[in-house]
């Protein structure tokens, strides 16, 4: 694919109606950036959500800056994040965006920034993090609050920096893997699959039938296991522990069968350029098979217990709403986008291999709040796991890896997976000697975060564990 | 209620009793290292590890080692292979650079610390860059598989509440002022464990100039557990080694 070079005005209408997937830019001629936008089909109507995604549309307007350029934001609230990074990264100042400030503060300090203030009287500020109570990554919450109820969240990121993105093109082969399995570490199947599907397209490798079917094992595995550790975690934010006790324990169980293909429980090592790097023999592939089923029956009656408890609902529901048409502004991807009614995963619009027939389900509630979020990965277990024990019992014959060629010169790729998370987009570009010589990578975790925010807006601040959770965003997804 | 009991009762007993000799078969554990088996001039693993983790027919350095077995997949002579021997941990990073098969896992605390530590040790855990694998597979070790607690192990809220911090990540600059600050409020004497090739050696990010390269030089560390991340078992292995519950050389 190549960048469609437009004037701003048209570069700026071209972004209506559209999901911005990534905002990016390119080193132009003398001093000038090339501003490129990934962006996919918008969701569907409600109405027409059980035919919904038609697959493909992929388009990449893109038009060149320089110094300054008029905000995007105001007219496209999703662009909002994308333009921070894009002024921090180049240096390019988006006039008149409401809130200009960095996203990832690779000059340090990443505290030390003025945050938004509510004023008033009775109003007082709750400062969380970056160290927070639990084994968890670190970022910084500052809540505007009136009493209990909050008012407004800033959520402040970059703690997790590590210089990923810009090194990923000159690593070695080898050390580019271990950068984008460890790009968000409990993604590291979505990322890896993202990457090499990139290097394929500009090698023109196509994979095996046999490998495309273990990938999308390898994919759904992480999902599931996700999905099952989020679930269990809900139910411990709200006291609830008999469902949070099991969860733990069966998503322990669904790593252990990523484990059983590959050795490592995240599924590093697995998903390889050219293919997979472990085959599932007849024996291994029924064993898998065999043991999902077992936790899938004890994931049911866990969550069965979890659906059926009123305490537990009357806490979820209603809590944390993101309405559709916030969601869609947004642009939230993922279980969260679909928690609020938009029918979008890219299982459905960007199939590949298995997930081309029959057209995958999207998953999809339509209240926006914790329960909604809930129920979606709860009926998206439920889809993985069928569509999983169908993959395991009718592997593809043939091989599982095909040897890469060189890439190609002068080349642009844009990959899009859906990880547990939602949308991944991974972006490259090779030089003239068919070298890499730009990655983008946008985690899901980019487009939520600022949903969250959205999200604890009239909402008391002891329910932020709660939606916090219910989200369960990636922080080194974010500040790469 | 009822329900909930049934449920119980379903999903039956399922604490591990001890750390299992072998981890599950395609997963790399404890490595042996034969560097006498290296050809002169010869070095194919140094060519395809990804962290500059060998020296050919000099050293093995754990520290720095993904488990990502590329080296023994490329290595002709069979110097490195990966045996599935869970236990690895050590109390000095020297112990991590190999020279030889052999492997000076963890002792155990001395007696003082062990009448402090012994029966009950209570850690903060930070993640500083840690990429939420390290971070994962430290949780599930509250799960009721392993059941954390049953050793008087737990994780707390606050660092003034703590005996020492779990450390994940490769340290980012971004995250080396707020460590340093935990670990002031951290009341002495206490440990510190570093989860993690990120956390020993930096990992994939060890020559980053946005990350320290691991917690070595900031912090004083006193268990090291290797792994990308550790399995839970290696690291159950590491804190009871230092709390004396587990001795001996473990399987390999």
């Amino acid at each position: 694919m190549r960048p469609e070079i437009l004037s701003f005005p048209e570069f700026s209408k071209r972004l209506t109606g559209r999901h911005l997937a990534a905002l990016m830019g390119l080193p132009g001629r003398s001093g000038s950036v090339l501003m490129m936008a990934v962006t996919t089909p918008g969701a569907p109507e409600p109405e027409q959500e059980a035919s919904a995604c038609p697959p493909g549309g992929i388009q990449l307007p893109a038009t060149v800056v320089e110094g300054a350029y008029p905000s995007l934001t105001p007219d496209h609230p999703q662009a909002h994040w994308f333009e921070r990074e894009f002024f921090e990264q180049w240096g390019v100042r988006p006039e008149g965006h409401p809130w200009l400030k960095p996203v990832r503060f690779p000059q340090g300090h990443p505290g030390l920034t003025d945050f938004f203030q509510v004023q008033g009287e009775e109003i007082h500020e709750v400062a969380v993090g970056p160290v927070h109570a639990g084994v968890i990554e670190p970022g910084h919450f500052r809540f505007q609050c009136r009493g209990e109820e909050v008012l407004h969240l800033e959520i402040s990121l970059g703690y997790q920096h590590r210089g990923v993105e810009q090194a990923l093109p000159g690593a070695s082969p080898g050390r580019a893997m271990a950068y984008v399995e460890t790009l968000a570490g409990d993604t590291s199947v979505g990322h890896a699959l993202a990457w090499c599907r990139n290097l394929e397209a500009l090698a023109g490798v196509r994979v095996p039938p046999r490998a495309e079917v273990l990938r999308a094992v390898a994919l759904e595995l992480e999902r599931l296991a996700n999905h099952c550790g989020d679930l269990g975690a809900l139910a411990g934010d709200v006291g609830y522990l008999p469902t949070a006790s099991f969860c733990g324990r069966l998503r322990g169980d669904l790593l252990n069968l990523t484990a059983l293909a590959c050795g490592n429980r995240f599924g590093r090592g697995w998903i390889r350029p050219g293919g997979v790097a472990w085959d599932l023999d007849a024996v291994r592939a029924e064993q898998m098979r065999t043991r999902l089923g077992r936790v899938m029956k004890d994931v049911r009656e866990a969550l069965d217990l979890l659906n059926r408890s009123g305490s537990v609902q009357a806490r979820f529901e209603r809590t944390g709403i993101v309405t559709r048409q916030v969601a869609l502004d947004l642009g939230l991807v993922g279980p969260a986008a679909r928690a609020s009614g938009l029918a979008l995963d890219c299982r459905r619009q960007f199939p590949w291999g298995p997930y081309l027939q029959p057209p995958f389900p999207v998953c999809t509630a339509r209240v926006g709040d914790v329960a909604s979020r809930a129920q979606v990965r709860h009926d998206e277990m439920e889809v993985s796991a069928r569509f999983l024990d169908g993959l395991l019992s009718s592997l593809p014959e043939g091989p599982v890896r095909t040897e890469m060629k060189g890439l190609a010169s002068k080349a642009f790729s844009v990959s899009l997976v859906e990880g547990w998370r939602g949308q991944i987009c991974q972006v490259a570009a090779t030089d003239t000697q068919g070298n890499l010589l730009a990655c983008k990578v946008v985690d899901p975790s980019f487009h939520n975060w600022f949903g969250l925010a959205v999200a604890l807006r009239g909402q008391q601040i002891s329910d932020f564990p709660l939606c916090n959770k219910s989200f369960n965003l990636s922080y080194c997804g974010h500040d790469l | 209620m009822l329900k909930a009991l049934l449920a119980r009762l379903n999903q039956g007993h399922r604490t591990a009793v001890g750390i299992p000799e072998a981890l599950p078969d395609r997963t790399l554990g404890r490595p042996r290292f034969q560097p006498a088996r290296c050809a002169e001039g010869c070095s194919e693993c140094a060519r395809v590890c990804p962290t500059a983790a060998i020296e050919p027919g000099k050293t093995l350095d754990l520290g720095r080692c993904l488990f990502c077995g590329e080296c023994a997949r490329a290595c002709p002579h069979g110097a490195v292979r990966f045996t599935r021997s869970p236990g690895m941990a050590v109390r000095r990073r020297s112990d991590l650079v190999l020279a030889g098969p052999e492997l000076q896992l963890a002792e155990a605390l001395d007696e003082q610390a062990l009448r402090l530590f012994g029966r009950s040790l209570r850690l903060r855990q930070v993640s500083a860059a840690g990429c939420n694998a390290c971070e994962a597979d430290v949780n599930v070790l509250g799960t009721l598989t392993f059941d954390l607690a049953r050793f008087g192990i737990d994780f707390v809220a606050s660092p003034r509440h703590a005996d020492g911090l779990l450390v994940t990540g490769p340290v980012s600059q971004n995250m080396r002022e707020a460590l340093l600050k935990t670990w002031q409020a951290v009341p002495a004497p206490r440990l510190v464990v570093a989860v993690g090739a990120c956390a020993i050696a930096g990992g994939p990010y060890f020559d980053h100039e946005q990350t320290c390269g691991g917690t070595d030089g900031l912090l004083p560390v006193d268990l090291y557990v290797p792994g990308c991340p550790p399995n839970p078992w290696t690291i159950l292995d590491g804190l009871l080694r230092i709390l004396g519950r587990v001795e001996g050389p473990g399987a390999g």
